[in-house]
């Protein structure tokens, strides 16, 4: 049995945001599809309607030719379809064994067969080649191993299609060998693959086809040999990557830093970290998930404890121990989970806007129509579209917010600012908006720094590059020195 | 953390209905929407006015509404310091044993004091003054232990809610602690005298309420305690300092059960370890009755007043009339709370 899939016309609303505009196009049985896009391309969330986590507004999916409605994940897994996400949906403190039949659990009576789960599990392990005991628990696995986990579960589930979103972002070169051996004996085992991923090679490598999507459009769909990765960037970016990012300034020269870093270490997640920022520079930060770069940034803003290291802002030697004393000393942090740590998505835009530099408006009331002054000016400042002021962040779309997010964190008027993921999740007119914006930002000397995924984000913006892997500081490249292959090589160790 | 959006009650924060067009200019669907909200328990306090006068003709006298606003008054005080805490995200369950032990410690106090100070006078102000300081510092406790302890608000107020109590019922030696007579005197204007025909308790009450929503609307504080009922993460990444907010709520609690007290000892001279009992659940019920989510993020003073007169108007009829037994007046005060928090399950 094997199952053949066409979209028709899909699209999907996320409230006001279109984001699937659509989409129609088939999937054949047994081949390995390569899904291209940018952030925000609709990937994703196209994805997910196949596998029952979203439903589409419109449009219908046909499973070997019959239109299907899945109302949930477990809906598509009857029919085969597994969707193994970025980030894992494993029960962390159940084991191995329990995770892979959790929900579809083997009973005698009414007890649970363990022995039967286990021995069952046992056999699917090795069949995706993970030689640990299936009575540990997931927690105490590497990413490596729990992603393993989850396609032993798709396989348990006789998945005969497997979706895979952005698989090796967290894996070693080892590991990512050992997946694509697995992903070539499912293969041959008539799994449909559908693979999604930012690194073109791989997709070049692995993949039968490529289908493209940009803006919530299909673009293309193409066999793989002989398209070539610079025509896959093509059909992904379209023409307006040309002039994506603004021409670079010359790099500051002659200043004292801004923020200089000596020997901090957060621990269990950077260690002995050194870098400085002048004012006027672009510094970015770069390396695989889980590097350690965002907790260095947490550990810097006193979010996390620190256990060593000396930190200068502006000259002077400060002692960081919250979010509220970083901010008296001019720095502030954009979270890179908007949502979760970013924005109040049910307050108002003005209450958002103002939360980091409140003080300036209560004497000792608050003035609520200097308050929304000040989101008129940042409405227009940060180009943020909204109907109506009065609206609730939650009301705007992914960028919206986002430039909401970096008014907010730019309200307090700080001399440093950590930009962390500045442009996921955000369509490409908001991404052009929000580049410029840290050029403009720079140029009012203002010392930047930016962590991102997105090497060409980061080769396209930063006057430096610092690269950091395991929690260490690797090297820092100066602009003259920007490539993809150099910026992964010190990420991934393999320089 | 919520991985749906919560949605809020408060009257300035009900989220739009969907596909509404907004009106231009400042008017918003929005504050509409939320102002509908917000009269379900004007609505809810009316039609029991209503019912009340209907069975019985001494209900809507000034008498009775002095009498019903009086006795809301304790109640009312405290859910105002509760209604903070509920936003910040907390709750606070120890209020009523915590009233019982500052009003035996004030009255232990007071006796103390009268014996050794020539004037009644200063010994009732210090007595007030020492119910303001011990809630405070109750407060201050617990917010301590919630905070630097990280410890759930729900079992450290729990674990005082026993220990309050039982240190009450240890000092009284189970039975009563009762106010020497000739203080009783001096401090019964507290309770009984009025001024423009209006109990004193009412006027501290309309006080303590306003001033609690210019705090919580109209300042700095306030919006943390929004903001950190809201998205406790958000607010730490926005340099709010959480700790010290979600203290000062408990402290702010704290002080205003002090002062609840205060008003309640002159009323019968004595604490017992009855004293108090179940304030927790009408305080709280205020709370929510008032349209205030349990889970924080934003919250009305305006509805929690309301609320607070509602639950006592509804046990003024159970005793004006016999259709329930006054003894089931708690039964009801449960049975409203959660008929109001379904309702508010439901609302879109």
């Amino acid at each position: 049995m094997s199952v053949a899939i066409e979209f028709r016309d899909v699209v999907k609303d996320f409230g006001p945001v279109r984001v699937l505009h659509g989409i129609s196009f088939a999937l054949k049985p047994g081949f390995s599809y390569g899904l291209l896009g940018e952030n925000g391309a609709g990937k994703s969330t196209l994805m997910k309607i196949l596998s029952g986590f979203e439903t589409a507004t419109s449009g219908e999916v046909r499973v070997n030719g019959k239109p299907v409605h899945f109302d949930n994940s477990r809906a598509a897994e009857d029919q085969g379809i597994v969707l193994i996400h970025q980030e894992f949906s494993l029960a962390e403190h159940l084991t191995i064994a329990q995770n892979l039949f959790l929900g579809h659990e083997k009973k005698r009576a009414w007890l649970l067969d363990d022995a039967a789960m286990q021995k069952e599990a046992s056999t699917v392990l090795a069949q995706v080649g993970l030689n640990v005991d299936v009575n540990t628990r997931v927690r105490h696995l590497i990413v490596a191993e729990k992603q393993l986990v989850e396609i032993a579960r798709a396989l348990l589930r006789r998945a005969r299609m497997l979706i895979m979103d952005e698989p090796t972002a967290t894996l070693t070169p080892g590991e990512t060998e050992r997946l694509f051996a697995l992903m070539t004996q499912l293969k041959a085992e008539g799994v449909t693959l559908v693979y999604i991923s930012h690194k073109l090679d791989e997709v070049e490598r692995m993949t039968d086809r490529v289908v493209v999507l940009r803006d919530g459009r299909l673009v293309a769909q193409e066999a793989t040999p002989g398209l070539g990765r610079q025509q896959m960037a093509k059909l992904m970016v379209g023409r307006e990557l040309i002039n994506l990012y603004p021409p670079k300034d010359p790099p500051p020269e002659g200043v004292a830093p801004a923020l200089k870093v000596r020997g901090l270490t957060v621990p269990g997640w950077a260690y002995d970290v050194d870098f400085e920022v002048l004012p006027g520079e672009v510094l970015g930060f770069a390396g695989l998930v889980g590097a350690g770069r965002t907790e260095l940034f947490e550990g810097l803003l006193g979010l996390r404890p620190c256990s060593a290291g000396s930190i200068k802002l502006l000259g002077k030697t400060v002692d960081i121990r919250n979010p509220r004393s970083a901010v008296r000393h001019g720095l502030t942090y954009l979270s890179e989970d908007r949502k979760g740590k970013g924005l109040h998505v049910n307050f108002g835009l003005y209450q958002n806007l103002t939360l980091m530099a409140l003080e300036r408006y209560a004497k000792p009331w608050l003035d609520a129509a200097k308050e929304l002054r000040a989101l008129q000016s940042a409405v227009t400042e940060f180009g943020i579209r909204t109907g109506d002021l009065h609206n609730r962040a939650s009301s705007l779309s992914g960028g919206n917010q986002q430039k909401l997010a970096l008014a907010k964190v730019l309200h307090p008027r700080p001399r440093v600012v950590v930009l962390d993921e500045p442009t996921r999740g955000v369509d490409v007119g908001a991404k052009s908006d929000i580049y410029l914006l840290i050029q403009r930002l720079a140029r009012e000397g203002l010392a930047v720094i930016i962590i991102s995924s997105e090497l060409v984000e980061l080769i396209g913006l930063c006057h430096r590059v610092a690269v950091m892997r395991a929690g260490c500081l690797q090297t820092v490249l100066h602009a003259e020195k920007l490539t993809e292959q150099e910026l992964i090589a010190h990420a991934t160790g393999t320089h | 953390m919520q991985p749906e959006p919560t949605k809020p009650m408060g009257s300035s924060s009900a989220e739009p209905p969907a596909g509404t067009l907004h009106q231009s200019g400042s008017g918003n669907s929005g504050h509409w929407f939320g102002r509908v909200q917000a009269l379900g328990p004007v609505i809810g306090l009316v039609l029991l006015c209503i019912v009340g006068t209907l069975l019985n003709g001494d209900f809507a006298t000034v008498d009775n509404a002095m009498n019903v606003l009086t006795r809301t008054a304790f109640i009312g005080i405290i859910a105002v310091g509760m209604c903070f805490v509920i936003v910040s995200g907390g709750i606070d369950l120890s209020v009523g044993s915590m009233a019982a032990l500052i009003a035996g410690s004030e009255i232990m106090f007071m006796n103390a004091m009268g014996s050794r100070l020539s004037s009644p006078t200063l010994t009732v102000v210090l007595g007030m003054l020492m119910a303001v300081v011990l809630g405070a510092l109750f407060g201050l406790a617990h917010g301590l232990l919630i905070t630097k302890g990280r410890i759930e608000p729900f079992i450290v107020t729990l674990g005082t809610l026993g220990i309050f109590r039982a240190y009450l019922t240890y000092f009284s030696n189970g039975g009563a602690l009762t106010l020497d007579n000739d203080l009783s005197d001096v401090y019964s204007p507290v309770y009984y005298a009025g001024m423009l025909g209006i109990p004193v308790p009412v006027w501290i009450f309309l006080l303590v309420a306003l001033l609690g929503g210019v705090i919580l609307n109209r300042t700095a504080f306030g919006r943390y305690v929004q903001a950190i009922g809201s998205n406790e993460q958000v607010a730490r990444y926005a340099a709010v300092d959480v700790d010290r907010i979600k203290i000062l709520t408990y402290v702010l609690l704290g002080v205003c059960v002090g002062i609840a007290t205060l008003l309640y000892v002159p009323r019968l001279g004595s604490a017992t370890p009855t004293t108090g009992l179940l304030w927790e659940l009408e305080a709280i019920a205020s709370v929510i009755v008032g349209g205030t989510a349990l889970k924080g993020g934003a919250g009305s003073i305006t509805g929690t007043v309301i609320g607070a007169v509602l639950l006592s108007v509804i046990s003024n009829i159970l005793n004006l009339t016999s259709i329930i037994s006054v003894y089931l007046n708690a039964a009801v005060q449960g049975f409203v709370i959660i008929v109001v928090a379904f309702s508010q399950r439901s609302r879109r």
